[in-house]
């Protein structure tokens, strides 16, 4: 067992009688008629009379019915089945016996509440099994008091104390009544990970029978007696705002209660404070549709205050930035430069990408319910915290005035990071007086901004006459920040090594988008380095297998950021499951491996040329992310990000002229459909007892290497731009 | 404004509203019959997929008044206790991630089933290429739809 000290993270034990008027239970009442609190039929356990708060992650009923708090945003992630199974892991429970709730913003009982980076179990791995474990023990002390033992007298296992040496048992539910009086430990005895029950098997998402009967579980779906509607419109272009519009017509149109222009500008704006426009014309109403319908009527002045860009520009700056642009941040190994001098073979490319939109399905909306004194916020947000933080700034109001609930959220890919909707939502609020619900249209959502920024990349690479690797380069450029991360790999696996990341204007806004930089850095690296396996003769498998060698022998330079092992062990675990080296005819293979948010994944793609349509038969992957919690739910992650590189990588696109993008909803965007997915995606873990990482964004930067390798084999052309289908040899 | 009797999920609902509206919005602001989504507004997406008899249609482009007496059918609707057998076969293959254009691909789905009970790969494909998975569960939701398929009672 791992004995842990509690006290690190004392906040999070704060005794809820302690803390009464808290906030923990003001929650989701919205939620609470759904069948699905109330314990399954087959659950085993009644519907408690009687609930016991435990610690500020755990409440236990009379029946011994357990409610988990599930602290993080859900954006698909599921962190709402994981995070709760990792609790009930510690306490020892039957997972039938237990529910989940959403836990609101309590910067007070938990720590990291975002979903963001991939970090949500990797940041709560600890506090989540301290929570469970603590429960386990004040149970146990209180059932020892009862009879007279020493805790180490008693036995809890399943939602049951027992004696060891004598017959008596007590279940959960039993003595919860007796635990919530017991004193926190100072310290916790942790599960042997060889003990683990739950963790690591499959659990169904607790959300699952809502989500097929169409329960209202999203922000879109959120209602409040009394509430009105609003939409919003922002300029048509970056580098416009907004004069003045028809505001009495607008006025005037059925079911319009209000109409002006909002400025939601707040003061020292922080990262996620990032937007497109500030000041937007704000219609406010009883219907989604007379909303709709108000807004096509609307004849707004714009004014043109900065540069309109188009994609043309776009291009070219990036082209300047990589002939003479500032620097961010580089490293350098040996003499490159010296080392391409004396190189037998140089290969040198450049790749690019363009901008994209995160596209969630459910459009950024956001309840508000703004007073004198107090601000109320329900909806989907990645950074409940961030949007606390904004809306108290903007409204003038202390923090603690400021509440933030979170529904389940439908899609994050690092949009709903940025809380803007949030403060829109609380100033319109604020400005009519009452409670609101603030809604996107799909046109509203994709030409907002906040996109994934455009990148452009120049990879070199040196062999000597054998064919080693004696030098290897990366320059990369972003509007507006570049696609580098300088102690990745190569870095340390190669002697001369120079590694460059340039910055470069534009009044497009972006923000992170699923992996950031790594979803074009993947493709690009694991693309090239494909070509420079080729030239020098080289399995691609191989090839990477040697590098990783000399990074774990003898790393070149200070440091890296990768576990060369791991990084070499998922390509040989890929490798031996795809049975590399095999053909099949007219199949065509490629592979890349990738290290991002401390997950380990590579590739392996087979696909075929349909008269120049693009069929991924199947694709294996085999993933290093430390101990899995719920095993087919991080497959489906791995799935998922496979699909979505896949994707982003051959279909989508925002192209730009006068400052506007061109695609403003899924007539002209594309996204990946049914037919395009791949048909199989077979997914491996390395088993192992390394504390857990993330796993939401790793499934995808090396899909587009190892699509771009396999689009190689079968039409014998390189891929260098995304996205792919731009190409002539494959159709969209 | 005008008024409408529609026939929802089995019941008859009286309303007053503009006749443009399309019938999602007055499922959803009219009715709170919230479970049909809004993903797009111009019948690319598929999140809005509802019944209409026995066809599966976007209710975002169907404006109330074009629906006279035919029946609706919701996500709410489409069995009394969430046992439908594509509903089941969707908790069986824990398809979704984050959700929100499952009950339109279940919508579509069962629609598609009762016509065609013994789909191949190729025409699953055709039949769901309209409903977009932002989240990319494609795979899953083809293996819930074999699935329901083999339990034979769709
Ligand atoms: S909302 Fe109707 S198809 Fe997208
Ligand atoms: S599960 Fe998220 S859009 Fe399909």
């Amino acid at each position: 067992m791992t004995k842990i000290v509690t006290h690190y993270n004392r906040r999070s034990f704060i005794k809820v009688s302690a803390a009464a008027g808290g906030g923990m239970l003001i929650g989701f009442s919205w939620l609470n008629g759904c069948k699905s609190n109330t314990p399954e039929p087959e659950a085993g356990v009644a519907v408690p009379k009687e609930w016991f708060e435990i610690n500020g992650y755990i409440k236990i009923g009379d029946t011994g019915m357990v409610t988990i708090y599930s602290p993080n945003p859900e954006i698909g992630q599921n962190v709402r089945t994981s995070m709760p199974m990792i609790v009930a892991e510690e306490l020892d429970v039957p997972w039938e016996n237990v529910l989940v709730e959403q836990a609101p913003l309590n910067t007070g009982w938990y720590q990291n509440q975002f979903a963001g980076g991939s970090l949500s179990i990797r940041l709560s791995w600890n506090a989540l099994r301290m929570a469970g474990a603590t429960g386990r023990r004040m149970l146990m002390e209180a059932a020892a008091k009862e009879w007279g033992l020493k805790v180490s007298d008693l036995t809890a296992s399943e939602g049951v104390i027992k004696e060891i040496n004598g017959e008596r048992t007590i279940t959960y539910g039993e003595v919860a009544s007796k635990a919530v009086g017991i004193e926190v430990p100072k310290e916790v005895e942790l599960k042997s990970i060889k003990d683990f029950k739950l963790i690591g098997t499959s659990v169904k998402n607790v959300d699952g029978e809502k989500i097929v009967t169409g329960k209202p579980l999203f922000g879109l779906d959120f209602h409040r007696d009394g509430m009105q509607l609003a939409m919003i419109q922002h300029p048509p272009a970056f580098g416009m705002t907004v004069k003045d519009f028809n505001e009495a017509e607008i006025k005037s149109m059925p079911g319009v209660k209000d109409a002006f222009i909002v400025d939601t500008t707040v003061e020292e704006p922080g990262g996620f404070d990032e937007k497109g426009f500030k000041q937007l014309i704000a219609i406010v109403g009883e219907s989604t549709w007379q909303l709709m319908q108000a807004k096509k009527a609307l004849k707004a002045n714009w004014e043109t205050t900065g540069e309109l860009e188009s994609s043309e520009l776009h291009v070219k700056r990036l082209e300047k930035a990589l002939a003479s642009g500032e620097v961010q941040e580089s490293r350098r190994d040996g003499n490159p430069e010296a080392a391409f001098k004396k190189a037998a073979k140089i290969i040198e490319r450049t790749y690019s990408a363009p901008f994209i939109a995160h596209n969630t399905l459910e459009p950024m909306n956001f309840f508000a319910n703004v007073t004198e004194d107090s601000a109320e916020l329900i909806g989907p947000t990645q950074t409940p915290e961030a949007l606390e933080g904004s809306v108290s700034k903007l409204l003038n109001l202390p923090l603690e005035k400021v509440t933030v609930n979170m529904t389940r959220i439908g899609g994050g890919f690092g949009r709903r990071l940025y809380v803007h909707f949030g403060v829109e939502a609380a100033a319109i609020s604020k400005k009519i007086g009452g409670p609101v619900k603030l809604i996107y249209s799909r046109e509203d959502d994709m030409t907002q901004g906040t996109y994934r920024p455009t990148y452009r990349s120049v990879y070199k690479a040196g062999l000597d006459e054998n064919n080693n690797l004696i030098s290897f380069s990366v320059k990369g450029a972003g509007l507006p920040e570049g696609p580098v991360f300088p102690n990745r790999f190569p870095a340390g696996a190669v002697e001369n090594y120079l590694a460059e990341k340039i910055k470069a204007p534009t009044n497009v806004t972006t923000g992170a988008w699923r992996a950031p930089r790594s979803n074009f850095t993947a493709g690009a690296e694991q693309a090239f380095l494909d070509e420079v396996a080729e030239a020098a003769g080289k399995d691609p498998i191989d090839f990477r297998l040697e590098l990783f060698d000399r990074a774990i022998k003898d790393p070149v330079g200070e440091k890296h950021e990768y576990e060369a092992e791991r990084y070499a062990g998922v390509l040989k675990l890929v490798k031996e499951k795809a049975n590399w080296g095999t053909t099949k005819p007219n199949v065509h293979r490629g592979v890349a491996a990738y290290f991002c948010h401390s997950t380990y994944v590579a590739e392996v793609f087979d696909i075929v040329m349909d008269k120049g349509q693009l069929i991924v038969q199947k694709v294996w992957c085999a993933v290093d992310c430390g101990i899995v919690v719920n095993r087919d739910a991080a497959e489906n992650m791995i799935q998922g990000g496979v699909i979505d590189g896949v994707g982003h990588s051959m279909y989508s696109q925002l192209t730009f002229e006068n400052g506007a993008p061109n695609q403003m909803n899924f007539d002209k965007y594309q996204l990946i459909r049914h037919s395009q997915a791949p048909k199989e995606i077979e997914v491996f873990f390395v088993e192992n007892e390394i504390d857990p990482t993330g796993l939401g964004e790793p499934g995808l930067p090396p899909a587009i290497g190892a699509l771009a390798n396999a689009l190689y084999k079968a039409t014998g052309q390189r891929y260098y731009n995304q996205p792919f289908m731009t190409e002539k040899q494959v159709v969209g | 404004m005008a008024n409408f009797n529609l026939k929802i999920n089995g019941k008859t609902q009286q309303l007053d509203v503009d006749p443009t509206t399309p019938i999602l919005w007055v499922l959803r602001d009219h009715l709170k019959l919230v479970g049909t989504k809004y993903g797009c507004g111009i019948s690319q997406c598929g999140a809005c997929t509802i019944h209409l008899g026995d066809n599966a249609v976007r209710s975002c482009q169907l404006p109330v008044s074009a629906v006279g007496n035919q029946d609706i059918t919701t996500i709410e609707g489409l069995s009394e206790n969430g046992d439908h057998p594509v509903q089941k076969a969707w908790l069986e293959e824990d398809v979704y991630q984050c959700g929100y254009c499952q009950a339109g691909q279940i919508m579509n789905a069962s629609a598609f089933l009762k016509k065609n009970p013994n789909p191949t790969d190729e025409e699953i494909e055709g039949a769901m290429n309209g409903n977009i998975c932002r989240c990319g569960t494609y795979i899953r939701i083809k293996k819930a739809i074999k699935t329901a398929a083999n339990t034979k009672t769709v």
